[in-house]
């Protein structure tokens, strides 16, 4: 299989006057398509700093960063804006829908950008909904859903554009534990059927199990990787709706 | 393009108290741009109209000098004669017409009706000076001239005081019990740039006047005309030469008359009514300014609020030229909206003011079109520093915003 990310060597320094913190201190690693990562370590080891790297948010101080063969750490504001629309989905903590606006409309937002919105895509979106168990919920309006469902629609939307990486920083941080179990479900579901690749930050173990690979962090360097020792996500997927 | 515009709808729709507002300072603003404008124009129109009104090419000679006749006391002293208006016309190259002219007030009557009016001399050119048409009959000949005919034309509010809806022409009127007979009607001039009822007229030929009605020989006024708009100041100099020789004054001495140009006393009018435009234009643009800079804060309030939104909109793709158009788009709706309704307010206003004040408004539409593209301009400019502001935001950073 090929290598979808290859970090050599990342440093991510921030300057606040005259201290120097380093969230992010040589970080190499490689993760190849259709794996699913953990990422773990306590909080301020940085793994959100790593998943912004990752994600083409932000751009690392120091070292190399190619996705896709591509080297996106020399990628313009510009450039980055455009992988992050073809190449890369998110999922956050705290969903990040846009309120005031639509199921469809959050779903179709990645589209709107890739200027890509035809017939077969509209359908696409539909069947996304209906895969997500999110079928009906169209006209709603994210506050108008349950916790879980709106963490499912902020998934439907980072798949929307068929994405090589999905990036999910604590997606289940603001769940109960059984609609966090959903969610995992809804992501190792993809991970298993479409093969896309997941890269996933926890803190909790019980989260991490559902990975088939851990990385645990420490003041910005990588601690361990390790394949996960139970890999829960074999025995749940196949209990999936 | 449609999918940006619809979500600028969306969030001008979403807090509509605030947009209607934004919206009512660019309302307010084109809206005066255009009653001002048409106002200014109006007035200037109105002015021009009237200066059409007194004749083209219009020179005016009076015997009076214009510096010395407090002093001297020569305002009696009666120095302009026929042979003057005469030789003018003779011997200045640039000087196409003369009349010579007499006035005076008093009563004219017809039947039981009485009028008090201006009696006015003229010879057979003042209409061609004053660029003046009939509306019936005709007008005073050289042969009425000569012969000191008892005959008359009329203006429209003799004609409405004296004889109400008859036809005036060959019926007799009566001057200090002399009966003159109407042999002409003029047309309808409305009020002079003074304010003055230029119809309030009876015209004679100026030797009837003379002889018939004041009893005396000199004349009061010499309307002239010269050959083109251009010629005017080559006229005032020839006028003035001439009559300086005729009558013998020596280089040392002032003029004993006076010599006035009909277009530069308007051309000063025109001036005056188009600095007005300018002044009330340029007074209602700082209102225009004013509902451009609502804009500017609102946009910059709406981008600050939604900075979470941005940051979402980042993470999935938008490029900063997405945002940036996203929010100038807004703003340029916004004040397209307003634009609209300005102009028609502002037509409707005008409309109003020219109906209910008298006062003549001139809706132009290249004043309604600036004014609009006035407005979106005025979206972009303003909109622009907040758009700019929300494009450049960091992604993370927005994201992370409360
Ligand atoms: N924008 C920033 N400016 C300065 N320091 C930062 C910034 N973002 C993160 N850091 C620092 O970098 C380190 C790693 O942060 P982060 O990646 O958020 O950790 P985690 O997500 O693992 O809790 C922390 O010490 C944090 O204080
Ligand atoms: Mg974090």
């Amino acid at each position: 299989m090929q290598d979808i990310i290859i970090l050599e060597e990342v440093y991510k320094i921030y300057t606040m006057g005259e201290v120097e913190v380093a969230a992010l201190n040589g970080v190499s690693l490689t993760i190849r398509k259709g794996e699913f990562v953990a990422i773990m370590g306590a909080s301020g080891s940085g793994k959100s700093t790593l998943m912004n790297i990752l994600g083409c948010l932000d751009s690392p101080t120091k070292g190399r960063y190619c996705l896709e063969g591509l080297e996106v750490s020399r990628f313009s504001k510009n450039e980055l804006a455009e992988i992050r629309n073809k190449k890369l989905g998110f999922v956050f903590q705290s969903f990040n829908l846009l309120s005031r606006t639509t199921v469809v409309e959050n779903i179709e937002l990645p589209l709107i950008y890739s200027k890509r919105i035809s017939k077969r895509e509209v359908d696409n979106i539909y069947q996304i909904m209906q895969t997500l168990g999110l079928g009906g919920f169209q006209t709603h309006y994210p506050n108008q859903l349950s916790g879980g469902q709106q963490q499912r629609v902020a998934i439907a939307r980072a798949i929307i554009n068929n994405p090589a990486l999905l990036l999910a920083d604590e997606p289940t941080g603001n769940l109960d534990s059984a609609t966090s179990a959903d969610v995992m479900n809804v992501l190792c579901d993809l991970n298993h059927k479409i093969g896309i690749t997941i890269v996933l930050v926890t803190h909790e173990t019980d989260i991490a199990r559902y990975a088939r690979r851990v990385i645990v962090l420490k003041d910005g360097k990588v601690l361990s990787d390790t394949p996960s020792t139970i890999p829960l996500s074999q025995i749940s997927c196949e209990t999936t709706p | 393009m449609p999918a940006l515009f619809k979500i600028a709808l969306r969030a001008i729709m979403r807090n509509k108290l605030r947009s209607s507002l934004t919206i009512l300072g660019i309302v307010i603003g084109v809206g005066a741009v255009i009653v001002m404008v048409s106002i200014g124009q109006g007035a200037k129109f109105f002015v021009e109209k009237q200066l059409e009104s007194l004749g083209t090419n219009v020179l005016i000679i009076i015997p009076i000098s214009t510096t010395h006749t407090a002093t001297r006391g020569t305002t009696g002293t009666i120095t302009l004669t026929v042979e003057d208006a005469i030789a003018i016309v003779k011997e200045c190259s640039a000087v196409s017409h003369v009349s010579p002219g007499v006035r005076t007030t008093t009563q004219v009557v017809y039947g039981n009706m009485n009028w008090t009016t201006s009696v006015s001399g003229a010879g057979p050119d003042y209409q061609i000076i004053r660029n003046w048409p009939l509306e019936s009959g005709r007008f005073i000949t050289q042969q009425d001239v000569n012969i000191m005919a008892k005959v008359c034309v009329l203006g429209q509010t003799v004609v409405t005081n004296l004889f109400g809806t008859l036809d005036p022409v060959d019926k007799w009127v009566r001057v200090k019990n002399v009966p003159f007979k109407v042999i002409g009607v003029l047309i309808t001039k409305g009020e002079s740039p003074t304010g003055q009822d230029q119809d309030d007229v009876v015209l004679m030929p100026y030797t009837t006047v003379q002889r018939k009605i004041m009893g005396v020989t000199y004349i009061g006024i010499v309307l002239a005309s010269s050959i083109s708009a251009e010629a005017r100041f080559e006229a005032i100099d020839q006028i003035t030469s001439l009559l300086r020789q005729r009558h013998r004054l020596r280089p040392h001495e002032e003029n004993d008359f006076t010599v006035i140009s009909q277009v530069e006393f308007a051309s000063t009018v025109i001036e005056t009514s188009r600095t007005m435009t300018i002044l009330l234009g340029s007074i209602a643009s700082v209102s225009l300014f004013v509902g451009g800079i609502g804009i500017m804060n609102i946009m910059l309030v709406s981008t600050t609020e939604r900075t979470r939104e941005i940051g979402i909109r980042m993470a999935v793709g938008a490029r900063e030229k997405d945002i940036l158009f996203q929010f100038l788009t807004e703003a340029t709706v916004l004040s397209s909206i307003g634009g609209v309704v300005g102009v028609i307010f502002g037509i409707a206003v005008s409309k109003l003011v020219s109906y209910s004040g008298g006062w003549p408004s001139l809706l132009s539409l290249p004043s309604i079109v600036v004014a609009f593209l006035f407005s979106n301009m005025v979206g972009i400019f303003f909109g622009y520093y907040p758009a700019r502001k929300a494009s450049r935001l960091n992604p993370i950073e927005a994201l992370r915003y409360e």
